[in-house]
């Protein structure tokens, strides 16, 4: 039975979410929740997500809901109320287990020992809470808001770009002692940093994040080189619905 | 060698997070203080440890870990046989899966207001002697009812957050739940009877209470 992935295959959580189907060789469907018709909004779907956001996740009988930005129609006033949601890592953390370790060239991405496993977790938790809340702001404001036809605040957004400078120097330090950021391997720790990371340095115009920390960069190069993500993006501009390894 | 150190401040919840876990797997630790409120947390010392300078740290031999929510995992984990099974290591994926999503919901829906809310109405005109920001403090408490309300909606449902057990999930609740009671805006929990029949549950825990009883306030 396919794991199906609900969403909107252009937003940050989906696309952590199939980056990591993609990574352990999982077929699956998209299923596409329209944020913007509010279709996620609908009693139905509240009852099988309790907090209103896109997307779930079904794998076989057992559902998951992952999270998405959720933000009002512009028609309404200045004010846009706007919630990042990350249940995706808890979608990503339940695949991995369950799927990783299989070997075939899958990838183990949740480190091989208690100790390691315990090193992706503190960076996940670092993208969670020292990472992502700056790399939002940039997003929203200059990428997400526009679209939608409203000003985006670029003063907060410049201040968020100081921030993730600020942060990428401990990264820049980190990696001048592992190859990833966990360790010498590629984990679930690096991965969820890629899909928001992306729309900053590509679609915001804020490559200067990485300006002076080399380790950074060739970071960056390798793990945005992976063929699965690549295939990701692949993916979401081709429109389909339907992926197989 | 030696045993586990934790670096942080005893009124710290993030602290507090971390050694309720301990407690919980009636582990024996040593609280190094690094007192914020002297900079010791900017120390290049500290730094070494946690290069965000952040507290809570923990040292278990040659481990050293930061974030209190992976210490806990590791903590969980590593003494998954010592007290209750805090990640349901035993339980069905479906179960474990549970656990995900409600840690992922305490950290991204729940933690956010609540931590926010009390640092202003509490530690703040505590630890800094200044006057809480009572637009601040509303803000965040209505950011908080509308995530309360589906807590409430799930635990007329499962004894527990994550189902049936107990787990970590709750216990990551707990430090800053303690603190949201000692504020003006203590009525978000005690309004709500499933909420509050679970505080009443699990603050009652024997290791919690041992926690409870180290904390200055």
């Amino acid at each position: 039975m396919v794991v199906q992935v609900y969403g909107k295959p252009q937003a940050v959580c989906p696309q952590r979410v199939m980056h990591c189907l993609v990574e352990l060789g999982l077929p699956f469907e998209l299923v596409h929740v329209d944020i913007d018709a509010m279709e996620h909004k609908l009693p139905e779907f509240l009852e099988k997500q309790p907090f209103g956001q896109v997307p779930y996740i079904t794998d076989g009988d057992f559902e998951l809901f992952a999270g998405d930005q959720w933000i009002d129609p512009p028609h309404r006033s200045a004010r846009v109320y706007c919630r990042l949601h990350a249940e995706s890592r808890a979608i990503v953390r339940y695949l991995a287990g369950k799927y990783g370790g299989r070997g075939g060239g899958a990838p183990e991405l949740l480190g091989r020992t208690v100790e390691e496993r315990a090193k992706v977790e503190q960076w996940m938790d670092v993208e969670a809470i020292n990472y992502n809340p700056w790399a939002f702001p940039v997003v929203f404001n200059l990428l997400v808001l526009p679209l939608r036809g409203a000003p985006g605040d670029r003063e907060a957004a410049a201040a968020a770009v100081e921030e993730m400078k600020r942060v990428l120097e401990v990264y820049e330090k980190q990696l001048s002692k592992s190859k990833y950021l966990a360790g010498d391997e590629f984990t679930l720790a690096d991965l969820t940093h890629i899909p928001a990371t992306r729309y900053v340095v590509e679609f915001c115009g804020a490559a200067r994040i990485f300006e002076g920390k080399e380790r950074v960069k060739a970071w960056w190069e390798d793990i945005t080189g992976r063929p699965a993500w690549k295939k990701v993006i692949s993916f979401v501009e081709s429109g389909k619905s339907s992926y197989s390894p | 060698m030696g045993g586990i150190k934790i670096y942080g401040m005893p009124t710290s919840t993030n602290t507090i997070r971390a050694l309720a876990a301990l407690n919980e797997k009636g582990l024996d630790y040593e609280l190094v203080i690094v007192d914020l409120r002297t900079g010791a947390h900017k120390h290049p010392n500290f730094l070494a440890l946690n290069p965000f300078g952040q507290i809570p740290v923990l040292e278990d031999g040659d481990v050293v870990l930061f974030e209190s929510r992976a210490i806990n995992r590791y903590i969980a984990t590593k003494y998954a046989e010592a007290g209750p099974d805090l990640l349901l290591s035993g339980g069905t994926p479906a179960e474990r899966a549970a656990v995900e999503i409600w840690l992922e919901v305490e950290s991204q829906q729940f933690g956010p207001p609540i931590a926010s809310l009390v640092f202003e109405a509490l530690i703040k005109p505590m630890l800094v002697k200044a006057t809480a920001d009572e637009a601040i403090v509303e803000a965040q408490a209505a950011k908080l009812e509308k995530v309360l309300d589906v807590y409430e909606a799930r635990l007329a449902q499962n004894k527990y957050l994550a189902g049936e057990h107990f787990t970590l999930v709750d216990l990551n609740h707990i430090p800053y739940t303690n603190y949201l009671l000692k504020t003006s805006k203590a009525a978000l929990v005690t309004s709500r009877p499933h909420l509050l029949a679970w505080w009443k549950d699990v603050s009652a825990r024997p290791a919690w209470v041992k926690t409870a009883a180290g904390i200055p306030f």
